[in-house]
């Protein structure tokens, strides 16, 4: 066997690639077929809640934590390229490093003292996080209060500017490719593992060499960077921000895209804000009753697969398919011609039928 | 110089003593079994070593150095890997990432190399995958690297906590209970190994209940009651020792270790 190459990935990652380009290809063509801006905007809305899974996929689905707060990180980004780009006319790109860093700073002032508190305790500091962020943007007149920043330049690559939806859909589909990516990558990475085993077990992570609490804060790190990027996008595709877009509702539907999905499955996550995002809109000629019933809706996902819809493990396409394949196969065998003995000479030697 | 040297180690918990005053050296690539019955601090004695439990009192060095009250991973950091009385696999990770987690600090990839996957990370990763899948051939489960080590029977759990030991290349290998539970096949195979690790000079701490096994792989036995040191020394020495026969058949006759004898 070429145990060398041997890679214990779970399915959804090795039938990866394949089903990657199509779902890539798919979305590409999204703009083309839309017939409107509607459509357009709400895909990207499903775009900009897939960027913000991924990164809370590191904290919830790798490392096991709970963040009830993570669009505050969305916030700093945003806030940070918005302010730049208004009040010192800074090109969007190079506000990047800036919010990044801001982020990062974030991440680090929330997680270093309160990493070593277990899961509930943590839940209920992040969710402070995130009322902060958005109070402290909210009462600054310097972030505008609550109008907020308006007028945000667009983004520009070079000579080329993004003014268009359809543009900035793209800008955002190539955020989802590059963090998907980043994200399968690091899960087969030293780095994945050691967040995965604390998630497991982190007593026992303990054991192997992990320091905890440094990885957990690593994977706030993580996820800050892919909340903070989106955010800083997030601002020249609306033009102008506002408190409201990074309150707890927002956080909330991150966290529900990741666990929908299936806590710490990539696939899952970009499924999950696929699902918040789209069921609210396509029912929305039902005014209020969708929300009651897309709270249903994830009620029964929840009591029918607790794992996600598509967990870590993959759908279980292959394991289900196994009773189907031995059953053919098992007819098969019954209905061949019987092989003449000149066809068994070529067989296999060493008779395994002598010990049954 | 001995490989771990316990001195007046004491454990309590508030009055109980799980540990009272155990003096012990463990020789340099022995096979040092410990015995006694349930409760009488053996898993306590491992959880001090590693550094999961603080001790009240006293001092384990780790050749020649103090390692008492250290934190868990320093502990591995030193070269010392552990399993664990009831099993404690990463459930939800294959049984080949498993082994790969207990590579975790032969691994160089930092942060950038993670996220970056440049071709040298990458081609040690690979290397690193089929080292690990040597480790599970070695323990005997050489077919499961897919499988998710949640969905493994229990013993092949038990032996995957080896390999995952083992991956680490650890100086002092401690085993709590390796054999209990599972079946005499996989007991012999498991023997095999640990007697296989041992020859390969790892040091070997091993509880066992299975006093048949343990005179037969052990070079060194210590038995362990309500938290004191009995008696320590070669099998027949400690097998003959009067307080270790008082001990195990003075209170239940038919439940000693050689209650046949
Ligand atoms: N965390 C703990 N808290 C309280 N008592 C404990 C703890 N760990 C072990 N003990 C007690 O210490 C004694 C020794 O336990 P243990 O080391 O697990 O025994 P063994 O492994 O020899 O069966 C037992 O009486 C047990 O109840
Ligand atoms: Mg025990």
């Amino acid at each position: 066997m070429a145990s060398g190459s041997e890679f214990a990935g779970p399915v959804s990652q090795r039938s990866g690639p394949a089903v990657a380009l199509a779902v890539i290809a798919l979305g590409a063509l999204v703009p083309v077929f839309a017939g409107s801006t509607y459509v357009v905007s709400v895909a990207m809305q499903v775009e900009i809640l897939m960027c913000l899974a991924l990164g809370l996929n590191f904290v919830v689905g790798y490392a096991g934590m709970l963040d009830l707060g993570f669009a505050a990180f969305f916030a700093i980004g945003a806030y940070t390229t918005g302010l730049l780009s208004v009040d010192l006319h800074w090109p969007v790109l190079t506000t990047l490093p800036v919010a990044l860093l801001a982020a990062l700073a974030g991440a680090v002032f929330i997680g270093a003292p309160t990493l070593r508190l277990r899961s509930d305790y943590l839940a209920v500091v992040t969710l402070g996080f995130g009322e902060i962020i958005q109070n402290l943007v909210n009462n600054l007149s310097q972030t505008g209060g609550p109008e907020g920043i308006y007028g945000i330049p667009a983004l520009s690559i070079g000579r080329f500017s993004v003014t268009s939806t359809a543009g900035y859909y793209y800008v955002f589909l190539v955020l989802v490719v590059l963090f998907a990516a980043i994200s399968l990558r690091v899960r087969r990475s030293r780095l994945g593992r050691a967040w995965l085993a604390i998630r497991e077990d982190e007593d026992t992570a303990q054991a192997m060499g992990i320091k905890v609490r440094r990885y957990k804060l690593y994977a706030y790190m993580a996820g800050s960077v892919f909340g903070s990027l989106t955010g800083s996008f997030y601002a020249p595709a609306f033009i102008a921000i506002a408190p409201p877009s990074f309150g707890f509702s927002e956080s909330l539907l991150v966290v529900m895209a990741v666990s929908i999905g299936g806590m710490g499955s990539v696939w899952g996550a970009l499924l999950g804000a696929g699902v918040v995002i789209a069921f609210p809109e396509i029912f929305r000629q039902f005014a209020q009753a969708r929300l009651l019933v897309f709270g249903i809706v994830l009620v029964v996902i929840m009591v029918l697969r607790p794992q996600g819809v598509w967990p870590e493990g993959g759908l279980g396409l292959a394991r289900r398919a196994r009773p189907v394949w031995a059953w053919a196969r098992g007819m098969w065998v019954r209905t061949r011609p019987e092989k003449t003995p000149e066809a068994r000479l070529g067989g296999p030697v060493g008779a395994p039928e002598e010990s049954k | 110089m001995p490989a771990l040297s316990v001195v007046d180690l004491t454990l309590s918990f508030g009055g109980l003593n799980a540990l009272g005053e155990v003096n012990l050296e463990v020789p340099d690539r022995s096979l040092f079994a410990v015995i006694g019955p349930n409760g009488a601090g053996k898993t306590s004695f491992f959880n001090c070593v590693t550094g999961y439990y603080r001790p009240t009192r006293g001092s384990v060095r780790l050749d020649g150095r103090e390692i008492s009250g250290l934190p868990v991973d320093e502990v591995a950091r030193l070269g010392v890997r552990r399993t664990f009385q009831n099993v404690r696999v990463f459930p939800k990770l294959s049984a080949l990432e498993n082994v790969l987690a207990g590579a975790h600090l032969r691994t160089s990839a930092n942060l950038a190399t993670s996220v970056l996957g440049t071709p040298r990370a990458r081609r040690h990763e690979r290397e690193l995958a089929a080292e690990a899948q040597r480790w599970l051939e070695y323990v005997g489960l050489a077919g499961k690297a897919r499988v998710l080590a949640g969905d493994l029977p229990y013993g092949m759990r038990k032996r995957l906590e080896v390999a995952r030991a083992l991956i680490a290349k650890p100086s002092v290998l401690l085993l709590d209970e390796p054999a209990a539970g599972v079946s005499s096949v996989e007991r012999d195979e498991l023997a095999d190994v640990v007697g296989k690790t041992w020859r390969e000079g790892v040091t070997v701490v091993m509880i066992e209940h299975d006093v048949e096994l343990v005179m037969r792989l052990a070079s060194t036995v210590a038995v362990l009651d309500h938290g004191r040191l009995l008696a320590v020394g070669a099998p027949e020495t400690v097998r003959n020792d009067p307080r270790v026969i008082e001990a195990y058949l003075g209170r239940r006759r038919s439940q000693g270790p050689w209650s046949q004898a």
